[in-house]
């Protein structure tokens, strides 16, 4: 693949990205969220289509319109959310798929008869006439590659095969996958597990914000170089934004968590935020840095510890009391979650004190204007005014709206997820000059965010999490680069 | 037994048991002519909700059975007038039908619109279009039709099965063949359970969308000519909310309104509870007939809840 290109309306998913893979060699593509590991599957794959660039099999350039037209051509993908009919048997999704005539009379023995022998293949042995539904997630990834494996497969994808799978089914899949390998096919291999990078892959490829970092054999690069290639980047205008860092703060105590946790989503943590200081959650994807923020938010419903906001006990947590109690949330993907993309940029900023107030209090539409016009004027959103649907701006200025939204509330502490994501450098800064500025006014301030620099650059304190666990805290001028990646690193070299 | 038949033994459950309960009320009901009649009055209802349990499997829905069943009537009428044979008549109309339900499938798939609206709009065109061919009600006066009343295989019993059950129980068989033993019948169910899994395991979402309305407006127009031939006549008013009552046997016979789980078998069972309710109601003689539609819709009531039951305590969608 080469100069690889593709933009979404206010984000640029892929910059230019090189991309090569050789028969019989699996290859490791790592980055972070949205850093467009699954866009550029999705173009490989032909799911997506592509804005420029060239995309060469064999030496012969291809341009597939679909998954099938890529899976005839021996390019296919087993991809992140298990893609099978829950509802329907094992030979019946394995039936699925490019067919050979329509509307085509299927025979479910000769159906039966491929199902067993792809399984076999595997070393898979169920029932084939249970809905794929009733089998655990590893037996339905199993399913999802024997449904992606056929004679003519030469390429492989596998996004996050071992998201949900335990140690033995890990190797089981990789046993696999070099058995495949030896037979001469090219794995892509994506992940966030590093340990199991280096077990498998022969050539590993980063990506970060739409942009290859870099691409090197495994054996050349040490896992230091690679977390700092996945999160660290120079950012000279960023980092020029807060040469003074505060002191660590002795403000008030707006928040206390005490082992607040929850099975299976976050051990147990302890965490205080204080007025006028900016607390950074640093640590790798799937470390769970959202789920924290969630579990302070009540999101995610805790079930373990107590929460105290303002000196007061929080009983039990839910959205709505928090922002009655004052903590405001912008959640990580402003899409889905934070943003309602055909409302204008008043309607959306209303959306919060409306919640606040009680639906039947509609506040008047003059308020409602002025508190909208003060907004746009203090975060600078760039718009011609206050009724442009938010849809239609910039990923920056969308972001700036999910802010705008939450300050509007006027909340003591404000929870933000992945702030700077998919925005390009120049509103990155802002966002973050404005973060500072918040902080100045005596807000409490917990931030997320994978971009490492931006951690460092905005955070009086940084909380560092592995593995679903918050693991170390880092004060003052002890923020930096190369002391988090240790921590976050650490434990792990200590094993090898 | 595998899971998957339970919504359907839950609707032939409850078919014997109304039967029965006809049979301790009545003298003669528990007979083969009450069947067999049954099975006629009925034929076209369940002919059009065979087509629905397609588009419903799909997660779609189809609004514009009822008018299509009102057109294909009056242009059955109207030539039949000019001279036409009603079995070119049929084979036009069914043609156009198929040709329709396309159209609609295609609008939705290209267009991306929700299935209610396109086919809302369908069911205006087609209502509108009725009232275009003729304002009265136009006999069918052709010798085919008498034999069509009069040709009937007979029932153990004094029962017997006439022409338009002949033909729902044919269709039944072709649906039945087309859903289970088809490459488009699998991509239907794969539409249905997870459409954007289909689409990446490389299902073509179109033509199967395509291929669904098409089946749709196939069955519809096929219960159009029943209707019209089991009626003798076309009238512009006929099928008026009849999708309804389509969508209603779709779901009485098993089939999930979300998509992707049920059977075309339990459809037919669905339209029969629906007759059969009917025929108790007017079997008492004494009751009003706004009982059977109150008494059908607190069945079709019971019956949703009870699916959501199965589903969640069998996990019949398969989600873990």
């Amino acid at each position: 693949m080469r100069g690889i290109t593709k933009a979404f309306p206010g984000v640029r998913a892929l910059d230019d990205v090189d991309f090569t893979l050789h028969a019989g060699e699996v290859h490791a593509l790592l980055g972070e969220n949205g850093a467009g590991k699954s866009t550029l599957i999705k173009i490989l794959t032909g799911a997506l289509e592509r804005d420029s660039g060239e995309i060469r099999l064999d030496g012969t350039s291809v341009d597939f319109q679909s998954t099938g037209e890529a899976q005839s051509h021996g390019v296919s993908t087993v991809y992140q959310e298990v893609n099978l009919i829950p509802a329907m048997s094992v030979t019946k999704n394995l039936a699925l798929g490019p067919s050979e005539g329509w509307p085509g009379v299927i025979s479910w023995r000769k159906a039966r008869a491929r199902a067993r022998a792809k399984l076999a293949r595997l070393n898979l042995d169920i029932d084939i006439e249970q809905p794929v539904g009733s089998y655990s997630v590893a037996v339905q990834q199993l399913v999802a590659i024997a449904h992606a494996l056929d004679n003519e497969t030469s390429v492989l994808v596998l996004d996050e095969p071992t998201a949900s799978l335990d140690a033995q089914e890990t190797a089981t899949l990789f046993d696999i996958v070099r058995d495949l390998k030896q037979r001469g096919m090219a794995v892509v291999f994506i992940t966030h597990f590093l340990d199991q990078v280096y077990e498998i892959s022969d050539r590993i490829s980063v990506l970060r914000n739409g942009g290859l970092v870099g691409s090197a054999m495994a054996s050349d690069v040490s896992r230091k170089d690679l977390i700092s290639m996945m999160i660290g980047r120079e950012l000279g205008e960023v980092e020029a934004a807060y040469s003074g860092k505060a002191s660590p703060q002795t403000g008030k105590e707006k928040l206390v968590a005490k082992g607040v946790g929850r099975r299976r989503t976050l051990k147990p943590f302890d965490l205080t935020l204080r007025a006028g200081e900016v607390v950074g959650l640093a640590g790798l994807l799937g470390s769970g840095r959202t789920e924290l923020t969630k579990l302070v938010f009540g999101a995610i419903r805790a079930d373990s510890g107590s929460l105290k906001v303002n000196g007061k006990e929080a009983g039990s947590h839910s959205p709505r009391r928090s922002l009655a109690a004052g903590i405001a949330f912008c959640p990580e993907d402003r899409k889905a979650e934070g943003l309602v993309g055909e409302l204008s940029i008043r309607e959306n900023i209303m959306l919060s004190i409306q919640s606040k107030q009680g639906w039947l209090r509609r506040l008047p539409r003059g308020q409602q204007e002025q508190i909208a016009a003060e907004m746009i004027k203090a975060l600078a959103i760039a718009t011609p005014d206050a009724e442009k649907p938010v849809r239609q701006l910039s990923g920056g200025n969308q972001q700036k709206v999910v802010l705008a939204r939450a300050l509007a509330s006027r909340p003591d502490i404000l929870l933000l997820d992945e702030p700077t994501r998919g925005i390009d450098v120049g509103a990155h800064a802002e966002i973050i000059t404005l973060i500072r500025k918040l902080c100045s006014e005596g807000l409490a301030l917990l931030v997320a965010s994978s971009e490492l620099d931006e951690v460092v650059a905005a955070s009086d304190r940084v909380a560092v999490l592995r593995d679903r666990e918050k693991i170390g805290e880092i004060v003052g001028g002890e923020i930096r680069r190369d002391n988090i990646i240790r921590v976050i690193a650490g434990d792990d070299d200590r094993q090898h | 037994m595998n899971r998957k038949y339970l919504p359907l033994a839950a609707t032939i459950v409850v078919f014997i048991a109304l039967f029965l309960v006809g049979g301790a009320m009545y003298k003669n009901f528990l007979s083969t002519l009450v069947l067999g009649n049954i099975l006629a009055d009925n034929a076209f209802i369940i002919i059009a909700a065979i087509g629905a349990t397609f588009v419903i499997l799909s997660g779609g829905i189809d609004l514009s059975i009822g008018s299509m069943i009102g057109f294909v009537g009056v242009c059955m009428a109207v030539l039949d007038r000019m001279g036409w044979h009603p079995l070119a008549a049929a084979a036009l109309m069914i043609c156009f039908g198929i040709a329709y339900g396309a159209m609609q499938g295609f609008v939705i798939d290209f267009c991306d619109i929700q299935p209610f609206i396109v086919t809302l709009a369908g069911l205006f065109l087609l209502r509108g279009a009725c009232f275009m061919v003729t304002l009265d009600s136009v006999p069918i006066r052709h010798d085919f039709v008498d034999l069509y009343a009069s040709a009937r295989i007979p029932l153990p019993g004094r029962g017997v099965l006439r022409s338009s059950a002949i033909v729902m129980l044919a269709s039944l068989a072709l649906a039945i063949f087309i859903a289970h033993f088809t490459r488009f019948g699998t991509n239907v169910y794969a539409i249905g359970g997870d459409k954007e899994s289909a689409r990446l395991m490389g299902v073509n979402i179109r033509r199967t969308t395509v291929g669904v309305y098409a089946t749709g407006g196939f069955f519809s127009a096929l219960a159009g000519v029943v209707y019209a031939l089991y009626t003798s006549s076309g009238y512009p008013l006929a099928g008026s909310t009849l999708e309804l009552s389509a969508i209603a046997a779709v779901v009485l016979g098993g089939t999930l309104l979300t998509g992707g789980v049920g059977m075309v078998a339990g459809t037919l069972f669905g339209g029969m509870i629906l007759g059969l309710i009917s025929t108790l109601i007017i079997f008492h003689g004494s009751l009003n007939s706004a009982w059977i539609m109150i008494s059908s819709g607190v069945l079709l009531f019971a019956f949703i809840v009870l699916h959501r039951f199965l589903v969640s305590s069998f996990n019949l969608r398969g989600t873990s």
